[in-house]
């Protein structure tokens, strides 16, 4: 054992080096403990081939907290984006791609209304976004009658939903539980713009967009910015937060799985590392899931019956798989030049393909013909492969954690028919493939410890939003054994790389705050 | 035992004694708890109830809810569970406990018995089942309900140390209270535990099904010179308000029952404080009642003996100056204590011991009603505790 005057962070997650960060700047002593070999969690870079870097399994950035951006000051240690802003290209059979850049239409197959009507609903689409982000930064209301200053945030919500005007309102509240598919049919009438937008709208969940609160998840998502790919691939966003989290003053110690949480009496006190060494702190500060953290780490017998069952019935199946290639050559894809292959692709031709690649996954089984949105960030970042060689790196849906069949006898079934689909839409890219790498949710669990291999650790939902986030109440990073917060995406506001709860679970540590 | 399939077909069943139960029952008067048919009574209230306060009477608890508990981590489970320290429950002893929700408000209240390493048995008016399954995630335990699998007798009252001398357990009279201790009867074990309803010198009676006709004819035949005679749930009812027991469903809510989140009583709420071991660093619903403890109850469960001679049955009760702090949850008039009794449940700061309560009592003779208001003084403990519940050996009369 030694100093006990220290606060430990359990994970090296972008949220689990924003926290400590935070942490260490407000003076206190901090020591990030992570499993693996490199900072960074599920935004890392990794070598796939000897001279292919990938990003593993996040690869574009819509939501990192500008806040966070600009305390740490993540410039000055050296996030650089190699291309903001990208635009969005869907795919379709025909080889006629659908080009949306911002709130415009650039071009496509799509009807005069349509593109006419784009603009408005992505306006008012932000707008509605603009009321979540407002509550990204806000530790969550209590649930609790007893308690008046929980009043306030719970008011300010009400504010913000209230300050939308009359027409805005009325449709926020009427759209905001309703599933994406409903809304895409009033609004537009071309399959293509339907299936693009839906993408957005259950990619990393286990929705589809006939699901209720599909309409939820596509406003969490547009909740950030324009996608943007940092330079040095994902793993430079969390280089970058590392290095602001040393320089702060934060110890980062790699290779140091932590086993178990060291109770003494009804308090954390510590950690015990898989090795058998123990560490002693003041704060334990968690950034592994939800579960990983209270039925793993800490055990479900130290905590209440019907929290510990809370816990356990926490929505968190990850459907998301992710495809990495290395390639010989820059593919070609029908209908698109050169340049268009730098943006963010998505193939769903409509969101019936949508709905359709959903439905196995219903029944624990994987699409026949998967949801992809592809990234190519070689082309944007040519460090990232060797010359004249590149680097694709696609989002897979859906690909359910829980598999009737299990993952291992599936795996390769699954890798080709990512691979036919993604043929037929970039004719001969097969023959460039010269190394594949394939995670399915159950692998993201066991390379990035995260139960149930779901990116935002746990369903993005109503029901798991805010003060219901992980789970009614723990909504305020502080958990029900003195000592031990929650920093993580299972954490408000949840997923993506943003960061935010990595700096609302600092404050509530400096605050003291308990459950 | 029942055909799976056919479960339905009949949802309220005989207990292992109903053979003879029904045979007793002169008046013919049944009521249902959980899933058996008991005696209200069997002859007369009042003489079942004058034979358990000065011979004995047997009670049939056979639909007790009975839970077996087993595993590593069995001790650790209850532990959790309940609101006490279960570790000083040693083996061979029964402790009283309760369990909470996490809102620390209670759900039931019961007895532990703690039969060897590792194995336990909990005992509770309501079905538990449910509850221990959700309470059971983390821990290396198996939970078992054995409600048909084990008949029970309650023998009560100052001869009942003597019916089973008779019977043949010797060194019964050496049993203290809230232990447990097997005797052989006719093949099989007879486990006997010094627990009991009434707040009397008493016993309880655990046996297999196959054995419950034989042990209630034995017992009679060992009792009958001894004043042994059967008794329903009203009798008992009396002697559990006489010794200031409370109960489910009368004097609190069950909190997994309750749509009304302030219908619901934490521990020190029902009097019942000493069962809470915050020394223990986890068990459900510790957080809200340390809460509670530095706010504050909202409520008290007072004992309140009552001026006169009518009993306050569902009264309200009044503070000094006319204001309603509070209603009767049981009364009644208590021939041992010569008194008319009451548990009441008044919020907080009243029922201080030398507060002025009144009870406002509704009462009819004759078809014609008056109202009487009583004062009510508050008792501390029992209204009638003989000492003969706790001395060992127990009173061979």
């Amino acid at each position: 054992m030694t100093d006990a005057s220290r606060t430990v962070v359990i994970g090296a997650g972008h949220n689990g080096l924003v926290c400590a960060a935070y942490l260490a700047r407000a003076g206190r002593e901090v020591l990030v403990l992570e499993a693996s070999h490199q900072v960074g969690g599920a935004a890392v870079t990794r070598e796939l081939v000897r001279g292919f870097k990938v990003p593993a399994v996040a690869h574009l950035l819509y939501l990192l907290d500008p806040v966070v951006q600009q305390d740490l000051g993540l410039a000055g240690h050296g996030l650089v984006f190699a291309k903001a802003s990208l635009k969005t290209i869907a795919l379709n059979d025909a080889g006629e791609p659908l080009v949306l850049d911002g709130n415009q239409i650039a071009s496509g197959p799509v009807s005069a209304a349509d593109r006419a009507a784009y603009t408005g609903f992505i306006e008012r689409m932000r707008r509605f976004a603009g009321v979540l982000g407002r509550q990204h930064g806000r530790i969550p209301p209590r649930l609790a009658w007893n308690r008046w200053r929980d009043a306030l945030p719970a008011g300010l919500v009400a504010l913000d939903i209230r300050r939308l005007g009359r027409e805005d309102m009325r449709e926020f509240l009427r759209i905001i539980a309703m599933p994406i598919h409903d809304v895409l049919e009033e609004s537009f009438e071309s399959p293509l713009l339907k299936g693009a937008l839906a993408v957005d709208a259950i990619l990393g969940t286990k929705l589809g967009p006939r699901s209720g609160n599909s309409v939820f998840a596509y406003l969490h998502r547009l909740s950030g910015s324009a996608a943007s790919l940092p330079r040095g691939g994902m793993g430079a966003v969390s280089e970058a937060l590392a290095s602001a989290a040393r320089a702060a003053g934060a110890e980062i110690r790699l290779s140091s799985p932590v086993a178990s949480l060291v109770l003494s009496g009804d308090r954390v006190t510590g950690v015990r590392l898989e090795t058998g060494e123990q560490i002693a702190a003041t704060s334990v500060v968690s950034n592994a899931d939800p579960k990983t953290t209270l039925d793993r780490l800490l055990g479900a017998r130290h905590l209440e019956a019907e929290f510990a069952r809370r816990v356990q019935h926490l929505r968190s199946i990850g459907t998301a798989a992710k495809l990495n290639l290395a390639l010989a050559a820059l593919p070609g894809f029908r209908g698109l030049e050169a340049a268009q292959l730098a943006e963010r692709l998505v193939i769903a031709p409509d969101p019936g393909y949508v709905d359709e690649a959903f439905n196995p996954a219903k029944y624990r089984d994987w699409s026949r013909e998967p949801v992809l949105e592809i990234t190519i960030p070689s082309l944007s970042d040519p460090e990232l492969a060797p010359p004249d060689k590149h680097v694709l790196s696609a989002i897979v849906q859906y690909a359910p954690y829980d598999l009737a069949t299990g993952w291992d006898s599936q795996r390769d079934a699954f890798r080709e028919a990512v691979l036919t689909v993604l043929e037929r839409y970039a004719p001969g890219i097969r023959r460039q493939v010269i190394a594949a790498e394939l995670l399915t949710p159950a692998d993201i669990e066991r390379q990035f410890r995260i139960s149930g291999g779901h990116w935002h650790h746990g369903e993005l939902t109503l029901d798991q939003f805010m003060m219901l986030r992980p789970v009614p109440g723990a909504a305020q990073y502080a958990m029900p054994v003195a000592g031990l917060y929650l920093c993580g995406a299972g954490c408000h506001p949840g997923g993506g790389i943003m960061g935010t709860a990595g700096r609302n679970a600092a404050r509530a540590v400096l605050e003291g705050a308990s459950r | 035992m029942r055909a799976p399939r056919e479960h339905y077909r009949q949802v309220v069943h005989h207990t292992p004694f109903h053979s003879r139960t029904a045979a007793a029952n002169a008046l013919n008067l049944w009521h249902r708890w959980r899933d058996h048919t008991v005696a209200d009574a069997y002859f007369d209230v009042g003489l079942e109830y004058t034979a358990l306060r000065n011979a004995c009477a047997v009670f049939d608890l056979s639909p007790m809810t009975k839970h077996r508990i087993t595993g590593s981590d069995a001790l650790a489970f209850l532990n959790r569970l309940v609101t006490r320290d279960v570790a000083k429950i040693r083996p061979g002893r029964v402790g009283y406990c309760l369990w909470c929700d996490d809102q620390g408000r209670v759900i039931d209240d019961g007895t532990i018995f703690h039969l060897g390493k590792n194995e336990f048995r909990l005992c509770s008016q309501e079905r538990q089942l449910d509850w221990l399954l959700t309470s059971r995630l983390g821990f290396d335990v198996t939970i078992r309900e054995e409600t048909e699998e084990v008949a029970a007798l309650a023998l009560q009252g100052p001869t009942s140390c003597r019916v089973l001398k008779q019977l043949g357990l010797a060194g019964i009279e050496n049993l203290a209270p809230f232990a447990l201790a097997s005797f052989p009867f006719e093949g099989t074990d007879l486990l006997v535990s010094r627990t009991g309803f009434t707040g009397d010198l008493g016993y309880e009676l655990w046996i297999a099904p196959s054995h419950a006709e034989r042990l209630w004819d034995r017992l009679f035949e060992a009792g009958e010179i001894h004043g042994l005679k059967p008794m329903g749930t009203l009798a008992l009812e009396m002697s559990r308000i006489e010794a200031g027991f409370i109960q489910a469903g009368v004097d609190f809510l069950p909190a997994d029952r309750a749509i009304r989140t302030d219908r619901t009583r934490s521990p020190f709420e029902l009097d019942l404080g000493r069962l809470v071991d915050f020394t223990k660093p986890n068990f459900t619903g510790r957080h809200a009642l340390l809460e509670e403890q530095a706010r504050g109850s909202r409520f008290r469960l007072v004992r309140l003996d009552v001026e006169g001679n009518k009993p306050a049955r569902d009264a309200y009760i009044y503070d000094s100056k006319r204001t309603v702090i509070g209603a009767v949850t049981c009364s009644m008039w208590s021939p041992m204590a010569k008194a008319s009794v009451a548990l009441a449940s008044v919020r907080m700061p009243w029922g201080a011991p030398d507060d002025e309560l009144w009870a406002e009592i509704y009462y009819q003779k004759e078809l014609k009603w008056s109202r009487i208001n009583a004062r009510c003084r508050v008792v501390k403990g029992a209204f009638y505790d003989p000492p003969r519940r706790r001395l060992t050996p127990a009173p061979d009369l």
